[in-house]
Parts: structure tokens; sequence; C-alpha cells
């Protein structure tokens, strides 16, 4: 290979990974900053170009039938002013979105520097699609905040600097737009810098800089402009190659969410997933939670060959020292930096559900590996972005923000969101409609107890099996047709044994519950979904289990039930 | 040891982690995964990425080609090579009922031809064998539609996608909830873009198909457009004589729809290499995007990929 290919291939694997999102209000130009920024970073074919001076045209004519506006965009279709080139359709790809010419949903787009690589959100401002904002917002290290300087600060940008500094986004970049429309004045960039930095520090990004340019004309997007002679920050390009690299989490505690147990034959055992934080090594004591147990890391192992260390962001596959029980949605840890384990916990949550939040409604919570039935038991406060006060709330309705108090029914392993982006986020699903209701950010464990509340029961399970003289206990049917006839007819056959016993059909709630009063629960379910998170949940709730084989009759189901009285001893 | 280091720390390395990540997701969350494989590039690392992601393991899905039975000759020898020597499950699909009727796409045109032999045709398989998620290789830099896609893509009963419906994905957590009959598309390669993919086929020395690199081909300029003609099915306009030129393929599809670019890159580094100075989108050459203005969006809504 020739050393000019070689440097070029070097240069372009060096490259670091930099997320941005750019946002603001409708029609501030995000679409136009965005596909000037590819123009000049020449992350557009030629293709792309001409597609793009057609459409320019079409619009310039359908848009005035004027015979200057004809002429205008008859220019741009000969590619003879760049300028009239209309950038915001490098980006707006959706039919709708062009024909009413605004954003509606995220866009990613991918631009090249000389020293990064940039996925870039290109995110919707109108109100009606804020979800979309905060799904391009959560993953970002960086944020540019679009103004028209004609207009100011608008409610919405207020809104967007607000769930940016939520969603953990350390860098803001404001880009007053448009400032060839006021004749490039210095005040008014000013006074609108002046208001918004202030804002911004009071939401506590660590680094807040100002841009006056002119999207459609690209004043200080990658070029400096001879027109802003009095700004001296440099070019919005110059600021996104300066940024830290910030993803990295070498230096945090480890966290290992079990995303999938490979075993191809008896002989492995791995653990399959992403490392969320921190570093690991081949021979750490390491501690599986929820269930506690210690043993050792074993080896690393990728598909190009065993690791002695592995860091996050990597995914890799673990072998343990021993045969302990580690499983979809577990985290392993450092013994001595364990996660939190919250049954309780307070967050902040962004609504994007058309229903409100309703704390009577069952909901799915999503986190790291883990899904768990939770429900909302209320909403401590909603956030009013017009001045940032908290507000008392009953509930809260699309696109509000506000802090909750959740309940799980099996903990969550998770950080705060300040100290982990990756453990301490999680997502709202409705458990009836499947929708994605809500966005959450894990504050930690839920703070105010009300005082002498008790918040679990006083009688031991120990005391219960030796009251009841048995364990009490989940047991599984194997999905089918007869599946409730069978369960009936071992339960009579358990009762006349002198065991304390009961049938439940697919409700996992009453399983458990019965579990947990120490009576044997005979389930029946065809869903697997259902079978999982029964056997997940019965796990953590400590209730002995037991799945039986379809293959079995009645005797040889009723001699292994009998048997886990033997086993609990 | 160092250069292993460099390799890890580079955007290659995280893009390969995200995409492990989501290929694991999507096998832990349903019940009946499928990868549909279309024997290109895209296909190629895809594949690639489920065997790192489930090693020592082997693929806990099958594979699915959606045969329109025009792929060209060397895609097919291709295919069946590779299956067989990593011993892959691979279910091959083609519509029937559009064969029986001689659906081809010089007498229906792109639009009706596609919409039988790879929409229809992908519905039907999907339905038959019951998949609940399937894997593409679809990318977000390729086309603007796919800019706006995410990367678990909800499809309801009728495999159709509703673009102002899609469910906000924020972070990494996917939400991989269906009902009965809905499905999930999952696209681990999102984040990618084309230059990533080959710098990729580059440093894992990922095999493709022959094709995309440049030899001596008979082929017709049409409109512009230089076509390969791969066999005798090929139906030449008057005038039209095919000549030998040297050609490679950016992107390959049905051989009477793909376009081949003049080239001289026979290598992958010479393949990257023409790639950072051309100046043509790697789409160009693909007449099914171009029928109309937003002519993708509106395969996606139908069902296509």
């Amino acid at each position: 290979m020739d050393t000019g290919l070689q440097q070029l291939l070097d240069q372009h694997s060096a490259r670091e990974l930099l997320r941005l999102v750019v946002v603001g209000s409708v029609d501030d130009g995000k679409s136009t900053l965005i596909g000037r920024l590819l123009y000049e970073c020449d992350g557009l074919f030629e293709d792309q170009i001409q597609a793009v001076r057609k459409a320019s045209a079409k619009r310039a004519a359908a848009v005035s039938a004027s015979p200057e506006a004809l002429a205008q965009g008859l220019k741009a279709a000969a590619g003879a002013d760049e300028e009239a080139l209309d950038f915001s359709l490098f980006t707006d790809g959706l039919r709708a979105e062009r024909e009413q010419g605004i954003t509606i949903d995220v866009a990613y787009r991918y631009l090249s520097t000389a020293r990064r690589k940039v996925i870039v959100a290109d995110t919707p401002g109108h109100i009606q699609y804020t979800r979309n904002m905060a799904t391009g917002a959560s993953t970002a290290d960086a944020a540019v905040i679009l103004v028209d300087a004609r207009l100011g600060v608008l409610p919405q940008t207020r809104r967007h600097a607000y769930i940016a500094s939520l969603l953990g986004i350390p860098y803001l970049a404001v880009a007053v737009n448009k400032m060839d429309l006021t004749g490039f004045d210095r005040d008014a960039f000013e006074r609108i810098g002046a208001e918004l930095v202030d804002f911004a520090r009071a939401l506590g990004f660590e680094g807040v800089r100002l841009f006056p340019v002119s999207a459609s004309r690209g004043d200080n997007i990658t070029r400096p402009s001879a027109r802003t002679p009095w700004h001296e920050g440099g070019t919005l390009l110059a600021w996104l190659e300066s940024l830290p690299h910030q993803r990295r989490q070498d230096d945090a505690p480890f966290r290992f969410p079990v995303q999938y147990v490979l075993r191809p034959h008896q002989d492995y055992r791995g653990l399959a997933g992403q490392i969320a934080s921190g570093t690991l090594r081949v021979g750490d004591e390491i501690q599986v939670h929820p269930s506690g147990r210690r043993t050792r890391v074993a080896g690393i192992d990728t598909f190009d060959g065993p690791l002695e260390v592995a860091a996050s962001p990597a995914s890799v596959t673990l072998r343990l020292a021993d045969e302990v029980d580690a499983s979809r949605g577990d985290v392993l840890a450092h013994v001595d930096q364990p996660p939190l384990a919250l049954h309780q916990l307070d967050a902040m949550l962004v609504w994007f559900g058309e229903q409100p939040l309703d704390c009577a409604r069952r909901y799915l919570v999503k986190q790291a590996t883990r899904t768990a039935p939770a429900h909302i038991e209320r909403v401590l406060w909603r956030k009013e972005l017009a001045d940032l006060s908290e507000q008392p709330a009953e509930s809260l309705s699309l696109n509000d923000i506000g802090r909750v108090r959740l309940v799980c029914r099996r903990p969550l392993l998770t950080d705060p969101y300040r100290d982990n982006r990756r453990t301490g986020a999680f997502i709202v699903i409705d458990a009836l409609t499947h929708d994605t209701v809500g966005a959450g950010m894990v504050l930690g464990p839920a703070e105010d107890s009300a005082p002498g509340k008790v918040d679990a029961s006083l009688v031991t399970q120990p005391e219960r099996r030796a009251k009841l003289g048995q364990p009490g206990a989940i047991v599984l049917l194997p999905a089918s047709a007869d599946a409730s006839t069978r369960a009936f007819q071992l339960e009579r056959r358990l009762f006349d044994l002198g065991w304390h016993v009961s049938t439940t059909h697919g409700d996992m709630e009453v399983a458990l519950a019965l579990a947990a009063a120490g009576l044997v629960a005979l389930v029946h379910t065809d869903t697997p979904q259902t079978r999982r998170a029964l056997r997940a949940e019965a796990r953590d709730a400590g209730a002995a289990w037991l799945e039986l084989d379809a293959s079995e009759d009645l005797e040889a189901q009723l001699a292994r039930v009998v048997s886990l009285r033997e086993a609990a001893r | 040891m160092s250069e292993h280091s460099f390799a890890r720390a580079s955007h290659l390395s995280e893009l390969e982690a995200e995409s492990i990540h989501i290929l694991r997701e999507t096998v832990a969350e349903f019940a009946n995964p499928v990868m549909l494989y279309s024997i290109g590039k895209d296909s190629q690392v895809l594949l690639h990425l489920a065997r790192k992601a489930f090693h020592p393991a082997p693929l806990p899905f099958p594979l699915l080609h959606v045969d329109t039975t025009w792929k060209f000759r060397d895609m097919y020898a291709f295919r069946d090579a590779f299956v067989a020597r990593h011993g892959l499950r691979l279910i091959v699909h083609q519509n029937q009922r559009a064969l029986a009727e001689g659906i081809n796409p010089f007498d229906h045109g792109s639009q009706k031809y596609t919409h039988a032999m790879k929409t229809q045709s992908l519905l039907e398989a999907l339905a038959k064998h019951g998949f609940d998620a399937a894997f593409g290789g679809a990318r977000r830099d390729e086309e603007k539609s796919r800019a706006k896609e995410r990367v678990f893509s909800f499809r309801d009963r009728h495999g159709q996608w509703d673009p102002r419906r899609q469910r906000p994905e924020l972070w990494n957590l996917f939400n991989g909830r269906v009902d009965a009959g809905e499905s999930m598309r999952v696209f681990p390669l999102s984040n990618w873009t084309e230059l990533d993919v080959w710098h990729y086929v580059l440093r894992e020395r990922i095999p493709v198909v022959p094709l995309y690199f440049a030899a001596e081909r008979p082929v017709i300029d049409r409109g512009g457009t230089l076509l390969m003609v791969d066999d005798e099915r090929m139906r030449l306009r008057p005038g039209e004589k095919p000549v030998l030129r040297r050609v490679r393929f950016r992107t390959l599809g049905c051989y009477p729809l793909s376009g081949a670019i003049e080239s001289s890159a026979t290598t992958v580094e010479t393949v990257i290499h023409e790639m950072v100075s051309a100046r043509q989108s790697e789409r160009q050459g693909r007449l099914i995007d171009h029928d109309e203005e937003g002519s993708m969006e509106l395969k996606k809504r139908e069902g296509y990929f």
C-alpha cells in the first residue's frame, strides 16, 4: 500500500466520534445550519447537491409566482449562486416535512472534520415533537442551540436548553442565527447572548460559547466572517473540534449489565454485554447484583481472541470463575463499588405520552438490560419552563418535565444519572399499548419516607416456612391447551398431601403475592414474555422456583413439587 | 498490543461495540428474529458483527435472502460459497406468484417490479416463518428518509412503517415490545457511513462480492447509466451493443437496475481512496431511488426495507 493511502486510512481510523445535537425553535434555521456544515465539510456529493438545486428552484417557483422569485430559483438551479441554495433541503427528508417546511422527526447526519467524525442529530423545534428532540439529545456530547437574531430567546429555546442540561450534555454553543438580517448588529447579538448565557450557566453546563452566524450565508460556521470583526470566539467548527471526548468512562466504577447468556455447549457459559462504564481485568473480584454472589473474572472473551483488560464502551463476553447464577438484567460490579439497588426511587421524567401520566396505570421501566413492571407513586413537582420554577402537579402531560417517585417491582440496579448516563437512564413503556411514553433520569433513592412508615413485611420467610411447613414457591406449568386442567389436578393432589397450594392463570402479581405469603402457587401461562419475567421476578424475590416439563406425567410432576420441601430444608 | 489498543480507541471500534449491543439486545428480546441477507457489503459487515456478537455460539437466527431472481450471477455464487463455508442457515424466498405472472424489471417498470419482487416478497417471507424481528443493513447516510429511521423501527400487522408514529428512542434503550403479528425492523448499522463500512471491511478482512472491484465487464450506456449485461435475459434496445469497459459497483441489487461506475479500483484500499475523492453519492446508481422525490419513503411505508 502506498504511504499516502496508508496515512489517509490511519487518519480516518484515529478520528474520535462526537455526537452533536442541534436544537432550537421552529424556523430559526437548524436544518439550514446542518446543511451548511455538511456542504462546507465536503459531506455532500455532487448528485445530492444537484438534486437540492432542482428542489430549491421548484420550491422558489411554488412559493411565489413572481418573476423575480422564479428567476432566482432558476438561477439557483443553474448553479450560478451558491447562496440561493436552500440548505435545509439537504436534511428535511420526509415528504410531509418538505410540504410543510418543518422538521418533524430527528434525522442523523454524518460529517468528518480533520479531527472528528461527527454524528449530528437534527431535531425538530416544534413543541409537538419535543420527544424527538429529546431522542436526539440523549446520546449527545454537545449541543448547538439556535436563536433567531431578530426574535431573541423564545420559550422553546429555554425548554430545549433545559432538556439538554437535564440529559447531561456538558457543552453548549449558542448560535445566534440570521445575523445577516439584522445587519450583523453587535448590540442585538450581545443582548441575546447575555440573556441566554446567564440562563445556561444556571442550568449547569460546563462550557457555554456564543457565535454570531448566518447559516444561509455561511458566516462563522466553518470560516471566520469578515462581517463580524468584533467577534473573537472563532467558528462553530473550531469549537466542535476543540471539545474533549466525553463518553469514555474508563475511570468510572465498573458496570456490566448482563445482556445475554451464551451457552453453546455444556463447558462454556459466557455473559455477553456492553461495558457501561469502567474497566475490568481478568482476575478481578466482582459481585453479581442483585443476588450479591461474589466471584472472579476467569476470562474476557471476544471473537478476536481473549483480552486481559477491557473498558467501556466495548461489547465483550465474560466468563466467571464459579458457576454463579447470573442472567439478563443482572449487573456485575467490583465488590467495593456496588450500584444502587432501588425499588423506590426519585427521578426526573420527560413525558412523551399522548395520554397524561396516570399514577393508577401499570407501566414497564427499561433500565440497562432490565425491564420491570412499575408505577409512578406520585408526581413531586412539574417544571415550569418559562421561569424554571417547580409547580405542584398531579400528573404530567405531553412534553412536561417533572420529578416523580417511581416504584418498581424488581429493584433497578442503577446509579444517579449525573454520575453515570448509561446506568442512570430509563425509559417508561406503556404496558398496554407498548408505546414509549417517558424518559427518566435517576436522582437517587426515594427521599422523605413518611416517619414511622414500615416498608417491608414484619413477618420473615423462615417464620412463614416454619409455620406452614413448606417453602413459598412458584411452580410454572408447561404451556399447553389443557394447562388449567392439569394445574387443578395437581392442586388437588398437593392439597390432599397437606400442602398449602393455589392456582393462578398468568397473573404475575398474584403468583408473586401467593408465594410471598408462603403458599405454593401453580401458574399456567402461554406468553413467553410473562414466563421470562416471572422467572426473573421470582429469582429477585427469593421465592423457590420450579418449572415443570410437558413430558412429565402427573405423578412425576407431583414428585418434583414434593421435593421442593426437601430442597428448602 | 499497542496496535490493538489503538484500533480500540477509534470510532470504528465504538460503532462496532454499539452494533453488537443492538444485535444482542434484539436476540434477547424477540422470540424469532431473522437477518436479511442481500449479499452486499453492508450485509457482509452485519453478518461479521453478528458472528462477533454471539461467538463462540453459532448465530441464533437464520439468514433470509429475498431473491428477485435478477441478482448478478457473481452474487449467487458468492452467497452459496459463503454460506457453505460458515455453515450458516439460509432461507431463500422468491415471490412465486409474481414469478408465475412473469413480472420482470423490463415490462413492468422498476416500481411495480420492486413492489412485487422485493416488498411483497419480503412481507410474504416474514409472515410465512412468523419472524417478529428482522435485521437489515441499512445505514442512515444512504438516503434522506433512512436518516429518519430509528434503530428499532416498529412495523404494524401489515409490515408498514409510519414515520409520524415512531417510538422515541433514547440512549441505548430500545423498546422491543410488540403484539402478535407486529414486528420490528432492526438496523444495527444505522450510525455507520459508507466510508466506515469500507474501512471496516479492510480492518477485518471481510470478503465481499468481486463486483465491487474494477474489471472489464460488458456494459451498455443507457441514458448515462452504465448497465452490465450479466446474462442473456437482458433486453437490449435498438442500437444498444454491449462493450467491455472497466467498471465496478458501489451498490449491488438487481443487475438491470444497478448502475456501474468507471473505475480502476481493484482492492479495498483503492476503493477507499477512490471514494474519498469521489463526488457522487453511493445511491446515485440506484434507479429505484429516483422514480420520484421521496420514493424511498413511500416504499418503506409499504414495507420495503
